[in-house]
């Protein structure tokens, strides 16, 4: 912000910033509003401070077990794509191959397919091979989608470091396994947790997937989406999506820390 | 045996060195993985899609023999070309929205923040760490029937009765979609902005143009990547979208993703399903292409 | 027999239809400092990363002390590298970047410890061991990057432009410790630069490359006094150049008839050429003594006008006028007397003279 500007006569652009936050978290707001709320109906007025509905949200086990659901396949798949993520994201930086263009916009499909067309047509796939849905169906959907992000992440990272660090530790003596654990792993690391925490995350928010290929073992998303409809459960819901944001930041602050620890190192390499 | 022995070894060799001399052949050998998972989960599938989409539904099997008639019906009831037609408005709007609104914000904190951008990022982000389906169900708690909309418009004695016309229409949906989908528009068209040398900027001014001129022939062109890549990542999933049209769109806010989900589900017609998700592809694809033609055309005539 | 201990043989290098290295066909001898030298584009850091290992040979061998080297991955070859970025991991401290490569040796710790602390005298670092790459300036980096290669004890030192990151007075600097290095540890260096002073102060022998085909391989002391070809001697130094005529031939003395300079004898030639073949009458600018007054003979003397001048401190630049050439010809002077300067002044009569064995003839197509 312009710093000769005294804070109570903001330009344009201020005003601007301070109105778009307003409407993006107006409504988010809300929602731990009422989970805090004692009326079990999602209206105003409100009727006064409980925590009731964190206690119910605890006592449900149908809700713990669809967030176990998520945590399971969040973590399988953010460990797979990562993996596919940097596999192919040290492929396409550190080799000359023909159609590079189109191996990368391949991998990169899932980003612009409308979500519910790439779940019904491996609904159909796998019913066609008859194959039972479960939560391997949806993992395995959601390494299909996580895996462009995971590359997009890890690329950028590859670029950023010199590809002589790594033609060094071979020229020292390593081969191409050892080279990848003592200077390609350390040097991009801050770039693996970043991808896994991003494909984590957007495993445990995936609904559309999960909707058409999971069967009797819900996730999270699947789980809320089901509560909507019954009001009675909607303040303990409300109540699981404050503590999921509340997690998260702490999360995404030591991901910061973390990343802000690599970029010390990073800045060395300098070229 | 030992002339074979050394000549196993040398066509060893050989191909040893025809793997180490071919960047081509470990690029891909390393690729593998990742494009054979994608094959078998991306390519395969859509093909099946492609073909089912030319077979019948009998109950709860399929006649696989090759037929028209799911395009025809697709063709001889108005209703589903209309439906694809609004949703496509819809995600139009929505794509308009929100790359208008983030382009501001983008410039905002690319250009005016000095120190602690990464601060106004994660402010930007937060919001969406909530669940989609929440902050979609955010929008029916701000609009509904005693949401806070009516509610304070009713204390502050505006109005007597809550107003009903504010859920359960497209507007509703194209304003929760465009909320949904902020960050989506906002982090592309920023990283373009950040790209931007500085120097170019005051190459511009120095060559004597003001500010606004500035903007519109340097600033604006070179981020059109940005804003191209934002308006496909918001346009393209919205289009398919049918959680928002589900809970806050009413029958009036239907969109194509909820025809396509009831094919799947109650109407129970995966081959008309998968002949409607072929024509949804096919027109998205078709307004893609027409949009970056479009936009190259911009870019060089501004340039 | 000779004491190759790399052999080039017929060595090719395409990517796609770029023919980065062709035919390359040369032996570098044990011990040597040997520099590969040309203009960038021209194949010498191609050649250098078929060496190590980085980048196979489309056709050919290398012989790496008489083994063939094609089917051998870059790990496992006797030879270490100075990359042009010295390639010094960020996420270790000195030691540790210096141990790199020392992990299947199999040292003791404390014998390690030894090794590493003799590098860190060797590169003149002691006490940097616990430095992180972050805190090294760019000097420093190199050495490090030196002992880091230098304690695998390769057959061959590769150095890809390594001295190019630096500044000029830290550069010289680093020349005269390279080349004591290498005379102390005797190990072989091949080192690829497109600085000619460069190569000149550093090398044995030196390859000039250009468009991927090895030009001319020989001492800097040849290929500056008496260069093969006209590509080098204009490559290396600054050269004047004059259209002639051989008109004369015994032995290596000749006579040239040149436009611009008239009759010119020469002495010494490499080249043997016979009368009535076309020639390049080539002088290196240092090699014309201006004369202020008319000497009197004929014989190997110009006469011309003074034309624009560059004082360079050490020395002057000045272009002389010749009837019957376009382009005037660079004369260098070197500034013994501080009032030397004043000797020439613009559009004054000169006279340049030349000894015949200064004068290097080369064939014209």
């Amino acid at each position: 912000m312009n710093a000769n500007r005294p804070w109570w006569r903001p330009d344009g652009f201020t005003v601007y910033a301070v109105i778009y936050l307003t409407f993006i978290y107006l409504p988010v707001l809300f929602l731990p509003l009422f989970s805090f709320n004692k009326s079990k109906y999602i209206a105003f007025p409100l009727k006064g401070f409980t925590l009731q509905w964190y206690q119910k949200m605890i006592n449900t086990p149908d809700l713990l077990e669809a967030l176990m659901n998520s945590v399971k396949v969040g973590v399988a798949v953010a460990i797979l794509s990562t993996m596919f993520g940097l596999l192919a994201a040290k492929a396409v930086t550190r080799y000359r191959i023909p159609g590079r263009g189109a191996v990368m916009g391949f991998i990169m499909v899932p980003l612009v397919i409308p979500g519910i067309i790439l779940a019904i047509s491996l609904l159909i796939l796998i019913s066609q091979l008859d194959i039972p849905l479960s939560l391997w169906t949806v993992g395995f959907a959601h390494m299909l989608l996580c895996t462009p992000f995971a590359m997009l992440v890890l690329i950028s990272r590859m670029e950023g470091f010199d590809r002589c660090l790594e033609e060094a530790a071979l020229d020292l003596g390593e081969n191409a396994w050892m080279t990848f654990w003592r200077v390609t792993f350390p040097i991009v690391l801050p770039g693996i947790v970043a991808s896994l925490l991003l494909t984590f995350t957007i495993s445990f928010d995936e609904f559309v997937l999960a909707f058409f290929l999971t069967s009797t073992d819900p996730t999270l998303p699947i789980y809320i989406w089901s509560s909507l409809r019954f009001p009675t459960k909607i303040p303990a819901v409300l109540a699981l999506g404050a503590s999921i944001f509340v997690i998260s930041f702490f999360v995404v602050a030591f991901a910061e820390w973390f990343r802000r620890r690599g970029v010390k190192t990073d800045s060395t390499s300098g070229f | 045996m030992s002339r074979s022995a050394t000549s196993s070894k040398t066509v060893g060799l050989a191909i040893r060195r025809r793997f180490l001399a071919s960047e081509a052949l470990r690029g891909f050998s390393l690729l593998s993985p990742t494009l054979l998972a994608m094959v078998f989960g991306l390519a395969m599938p859509l093909l099946v899609l492609f073909t089912l989409s030319f077979w019948l539904q009998d109950y709860v099997d399929f006649i696989k023999t090759f037929s028209w008639k799911n395009y025809s019906d697709f063709f001889a009831k108005p209703i589903y070309g209309m439906i694809l037609i609004k949703s496509i408005k819809i995600s139009g709007m929505v794509t308009l929205a929100t790359v208008l609104l983030a382009y501001p914000m983008a410039y905002f904190i690319a250009f005016r923040i000095k120190a602690n951008k990464l601060v106004w990022l994660i402010l930007i982000t937060v919001p969406f760490w909530t669940s989609y389906l929440l902050r979609v169900f955010a929008w029916k708690v701000m609009l509904g029937y005693n949401g806070v909309v009516n509610s304070g418009l009713k204390s502050i004695g505006l109005i007597s009765e809550p107003l009903e016309f504010l859920l359960y229409n497209p507007t509703a949906v194209t304003l929760t979609l465009a909320h949904a989908w902020a960050a989506f528009a906002i982090l592309p068209i920023y990283v373009s902005l950040e790209k931007i040398d500085r120097s170019l900027l005051e190459a511009a001014r120095d060559l004597g143009e003001n500010a606004f001129m500035t903007f519109v022939r340097v600033t604006l062109p070179l981020s059109m990547p940005g804003v191209i890549a934002a308006s496909l990542l918001v346009f393209i999933p919205t289009v398919g979208d049918y959680v928002t049209p589900s809970l806050v769109g009413g029958p009036s806010g239907i969109m194509i993703g909820n025809i396509i989900q009831s094919m799947f589900g109650k109407a129970f017609n995966w081959p008309l399903g998968a002949a409607i998700s072929v024509m949804v592809m096919l027109t998205v694809t078709a307004m893609v292409c027409v949009f970056l033609w479009g936009t190259h055309r911009f870019r060089r005539r501004v340039a | 027999m000779s004491d190759a201990i790399i052999s080039f043989q017929g060595v090719s290098k395409h990517f796609g239809s770029v023919k980065a290295v062709e035919d390359a066909s040369f032996d570098i001898q044990r011990g040597e400092f040997f520099s590969l030298l040309g203009p960038s584009g021209c194949g010498k850091t191609t050649l250098l990363r078929m060496v190590a290992g980085f980048e196979i040979p489309s056709a050919g061998e290398i012989m790496i002390d008489g083994q063939p080297m094609s089917a051998t991955p870059p790990n496992h070859r006797p030879v270490n590298m100075v990359f042009q970025n010295y390639a010094i991991f960020p996420h270790l401290d000195v030691r540790n970047n210096i141990a790199f490569g020392m992990r299947k040796a199999g040292l003791t710790r404390a014998e390690l410890d030894k090794r590493i602390d003799e590098a860190l005298e060797l590169i003149k670092l002691p006490g940097y061991g616990k430095r992180g790459a972050e805190e090294l300036s760019g000097g420093q980096r190199q050495r490090v990057a030196l002992a880091r290669a230098l304690i695998k004890q390769p057959k061959v030192l590769l150095l890809d432009e390594p001295l190019g990151a630096l500044d000029k007075k830290l550069r010289e600097q680093m020349q005269i410790e390279l080349r004591q290095l290498q005379q102390q540890i005797g190990i072989t260096f091949l080192f690829v630069t497109h600085d000619q002073e460069e190569a000149l102060t550093l090398s044995d022998r030196i390859a000039v490359m250009s468009e991927g085909a090895v030009i001319e391989i020989a001492s800097p002391a040849q290929l500056y006094e008496s260069p093969g070809s006209r590509f080098v001697a204009d490559f290396i130094g600054s050269m004047n150049f004059f259209e002639g005529e051989v008109t004369s031939s015994t032995g290596n003395t000749m006579t040239v008839q040149t436009g611009a300079l008239g009759t010119v004898s020469v002495s010494d030639s490499r080249a043997q050429m016979t009368s009535g073949q076309k020639a390049w009458v080539a002088i290196r600018p240092e090699k014309m003594q201006p004369v202020f007054s008319d000497p009197g003979t004929g014989i190997n003397t110009v006469t011309g006008t003074m034309g624009p001048s560059a004082y360079l401190g050490d020395r002057s630049h000045f272009y002389v006028h010749l009837p019957q050439r376009e382009e005037p010809a660079l004369v260098a002077l070197q500034n013994l007397e501080r009032s030397m300067n004043h000797l020439h002044k613009p559009n004054q009569t000169v006279w340049l003279q030349w000894t015949s064995d200064a004068v290097v003839v080369l064939p014209r197509d």
